[in-house]
């Protein structure tokens, strides 16, 4: 039991412990010094009444560069970019009313990943809220489901404690955005600045250290499992670089399969012999099929999500199930486990591996070369193979001429949502973590372009391709302003098919081909549309000319917007349609090919 | 004042129920919650069973620490097993809350709730109610010309079937507190 008054006691101690090193300051000079103190060097933002004073603030400070979006949920997307490809939490700055509910989508996007963002919103006055004012909005409740904790700061003596703590939250744990609301006369007020410390991580411990007993229970079944399988996901890429060498090493010593939900793609490196590609419903063949006839499945840091286990009652019926995840909620929640172990993958890892190093590093050797003898025959169906056309350029194609044109260069790439994203997920080879940002559990078309702002202005000398689909593109193409202000040379490689093309596959699958409302009979001439934002713009439509146009990409030195028009009627494939286990996949056109009974059409 | 228009033996199905569950295999559960008692919090614990499809079948808080500010929330909810274990994992992620109690499974617990019912005075029904309040334990805590107020404490049970016999007697209004709950034994 808890006594009764510990949160006043531990806010005493804190208050006492600091009194040397307070300052007095104004509510923005104290936002301004306390994301300083965090390490925060890039914000990005748009103005408003509400959030003027924090403005005024960064240009009298010029110590954080504060990048100037066209639009806010941008801001949370270019955030989220930067933070998915380093590491670090995303900063964005907004005023209030609409400029809080134009970030709502970045929030719910960053908490369905798991990306650490920091959202500071301008208020209107404390004195003012409640009465409909200009530009009020109750930022607090309606972000409350769509962050994973979030503040009204009503005390200017407060203020640098609840930033503090937004970041420590999160960051901690399973990360995630937090939003603290800053009212404009709190912003003006004096008040107290206090640094940070370790009384602001007090109040949020998550439990970090993963159970011994479970985890020589793991290393146990390690040893013998016939038909074993690693299935990592974004967990491991959270977690830090630390987690993906453990992860290989795993692979490595154990000689286990390995497959990877779309956000952990790049924990494990795509060239690793180990590797069986991504899983779901439209992961590889030998990837799903081996998730359904396993024996053991290690599910590190992913969470059972509706893409990756189709119909959940035939979901891997002959398997122990074990699961890493240092969010209790995640587990059991979709599938039941045999074995949780609640803690952060890197700690995890590291004890599984020394526990069962120490054991003697054994495994069913006998058993583990059968099941890859079996994985061999599944992958000799080439489940990514697709017929090639010389008259019309096939997305897969423009994939793989990509991948082929700028391996082993310093490469990110982000995505819009929908069949390029598969494609791109299917096509593309990731060697590192943190290479690949995606909408994965919100899919929010629309996320990869200022993604790929995010991600260019955190590795200004790198590579950043968004793949994306025209429709998804349109979404959020106002970006492309900021891309030419902060002069970011992001590649935007749009395969243009005209259509909502996931959505168009399912008409297809499901609606007898009755394409309601997928096909975009306007869209702008994407060469001009370059042109009018100032950077360049590169159409191409014959397969031939392919490989010129992405070298032409390749080599200019600013955006390029590229027009890459491919085959409209294409689907991805393999697809396990909704509703249906694992080992019922639909291969494709020329293959086998069964329908969706009512209750999948039922399902998104 | 008109009688209460509540039918006999009406079920207590919860507005919030999303799902398709069978009544065999539904629980019934009370978690106590110690939270802290800040602006939203009440509005975080509702939020999580209303967006995620859980039930709530009674609520009951306040603040129970006024020096640390410490709220405690009684929730009445129902569900299979493993929602009712995903329902304390979802709540025991929420920042603000220190402790989730199954009072249902963790130890031994008793549980009441308070109610307050109304009948007419100038009904016939009042001299049967005051017999059936006596029946039941329950105090006369108002009499004027107009109506009597009836004060019960006890469990769930007893005080729906103190209403069902009220009804009769020209019952007018009920105000229930929700179940609050205690543990006596680790």
């Amino acid at each position: 039991m808890i006594p009764l008054s510990l949160e006043g006691l531990c806010f005493s101690e804190m208050m006492l412990g600091h009194v040397v090193m307070e300052e007095l300051m104004s509510g923005a000079e104290i936002v301004l010094k306390a994301l300083e103190e965090q390490g925060v060097e890039v914000v990005f933002g748009y103005p408003g009444g509400a959030v003027l004073p924090i403005y005024d603030e960064i240009d009298q400070n010029n110590r954080i560069h504060h990048v100037l979006v066209r639009h806010e949920q941008g801001a949370v997307h270019a955030a989220e970019g930067y933070a998915r490809s380093t590491g670090k939490p995303g900063v964005v700055l907004v005023t209030s009313g609409p400029g809080a509910t134009n970030s709502v989508t970045g929030l719910t996007d960053a908490l369905m990943d798991s990306i650490p963002i920091v959202l500071i919103s301008g208020q209107v006055p404390t004195f003012m809220i409640g009465n409909d004012a200009f530009q009020e909005a109750d930022t607090v409740g309606i972000t409350r489901p769509c962050t994973k904790h979030n503040w009204l700061v009503k005390d200017t003596d407060l203020l640098a404690d609840t930033v503090h703590q937004a970041f420590h939250i999160a960051t901690t744990g399973r990360p995630g955005p937090v939003l603290v609301d800053v009212p404009k006369d709190v912003q003006f007020a004096e008040g107290t600045y206090h640094p940070p410390s370790d009384s602001h991580k007090k109040r949020y411990r998550p439990n970090l250290r993963g159970g011994a007993e479970e985890i020589g229970q793991l290393a146990e079944w390690i040893e013998t499992a016939a038909k074993p399988i690693i299935y990592s996901g974004g967990g491991v890429i959270n977690s830090g670089p630390r987690a993906s060498e453990l992860l290989r090493n795993l692979a490595e010593e154990t000689g286990f399969p390995i497959t990877s939900t779309l956000m952990g793609l790049g924990a494990y490196p795509a060239s690793g012999d180990k590797w069986l590609g991504m899983l779901g419903m439209h992961g590889s063949y030998e990837a799903n099929l081996a998730m359904h006839g396993c024996d053991l499945m290690i599910n590190v840091g992913a969470r059972f999500d509706d893409r990756i286990t189709g119909r959940i009652k035939d979901f891997s019926p002959n398997s122990r199930k074990v699961h890493i995840d240092v969010d209790r909620s995640s587990i059991n929640k979709a599938i039941l486990v045999d074995l949780p172990i609640l803690g952060d993958v890197t700690d995890v890892l590291g004890q599984l591996l020394d526990k069962w190093r120490n054991r003697g590093s054994k495994t069913n050797s006998d058993g583990v070369r059968s099941w890859w003898r079996q994985i061999d025959e599944w992958r000799s169906i080439d489940c990514f193979s697709y017929a090639n056309s010389k008259k019309i350029i096939k997305p897969q194609h423009a994939l793989e001429r990509l991948e082929a044109l700028t391996a082993g260069r310093d490469r990110y790439i982000t995505t819009e949502v929908g069949q390029h994203q598969m494609w791109a997920a299917q096509y593309l080879k990731f060697e590192e973590p943190n290479r690949w940002m995606t909408s994965g559990g919100l899919g929010t078309m629309g996320y990869g372009l200022p993604a790929s702002i995010g991600v260019q202005i955190a590795h200004p000398e790198a590579l950043v391709i968004n793949i994306a689909g025209e429709a998804s593109w349109l979404m959020n193409m106002q970006e492309m302003c900021t891309a030419i202000q902060e002069n970011l040379p992001v590649k935007q490689f749009i395969l243009n098919n005209e259509y909502l093309g996931m959505v168009r596959q399912w008409q297809e699958l499901l609606h007898e081909k009755r394409y309601s409302n997928s096909w975009c009979a306007a869209l702008p001439d994407f060469v001009k549309l370059a042109e009018s934002f100032g950077c360049l713009g590169v159409r191409v439509s014959d397969p031939a000319d392919l490989d010129g146009a992405i070298l032409e990409m390749l080599e200019y030195d600013g955006p390029v917007i590229m027009d890459c028009r491919v085959d409209k009627f294409e689907s991805c494939f393999p697809m396990i349609p909704s509703g249906e286990p694992h080992n019922k996949m639909l291969l494709g056109p020329s293959r086998d090919q069964a329908g969706i009974g009512a209750d999948g059409a039922v399902l998104v | 004042m008109t009688a209460l228009n509540i039918k006999k033996g009406t079920s207590r199905k919860s507005a919030y129920d999303l799902r398709r569950s069978r009544e065999s295999d539904t629980e019934t559960h009370t978690l106590s919650i110690l939270v802290d008692n800040e602006a939203g919090v009440l509005a975080r614990v509702v939020g999580l069973f209303s967006g995620r499809g859980y039930n709530i079948e009674s609520l009951a808080v306040t603040e129970v620490d006024h020096t640390g500010h410490l709220s405690r929330i009684t929730v009445v909810t129902t569900g299979r097993a493993h929602v009712i274990e995903q329902i304390k994992a979802q709540l025991d992620r929420l920042i603000p809350v220190h402790q989730v109690v199954d009072l249902t499974v963790e130890g031994q617990s008793i549980e009441r709730e308070l109610a307050l019912l109304k009948v007419g005075s100038g009904e016939s029904g009042a001299a049967e109610a005051l017999l059936v309040a006596e029946e039941f334990g329950a105090t006369q805590i108002e009499s004027n010309p107009d109506v009597i107020v009836l004060e019960l404490t006890g469990t769930v049970r007893q005080i729906d079937r103190f209403a069902d016999r009220l009804l009769d007697c020209g019952l007018i209004e009920i105000a229930r507190t929700g179940v609050v709950g205690i543990r006596v034994k680790e």
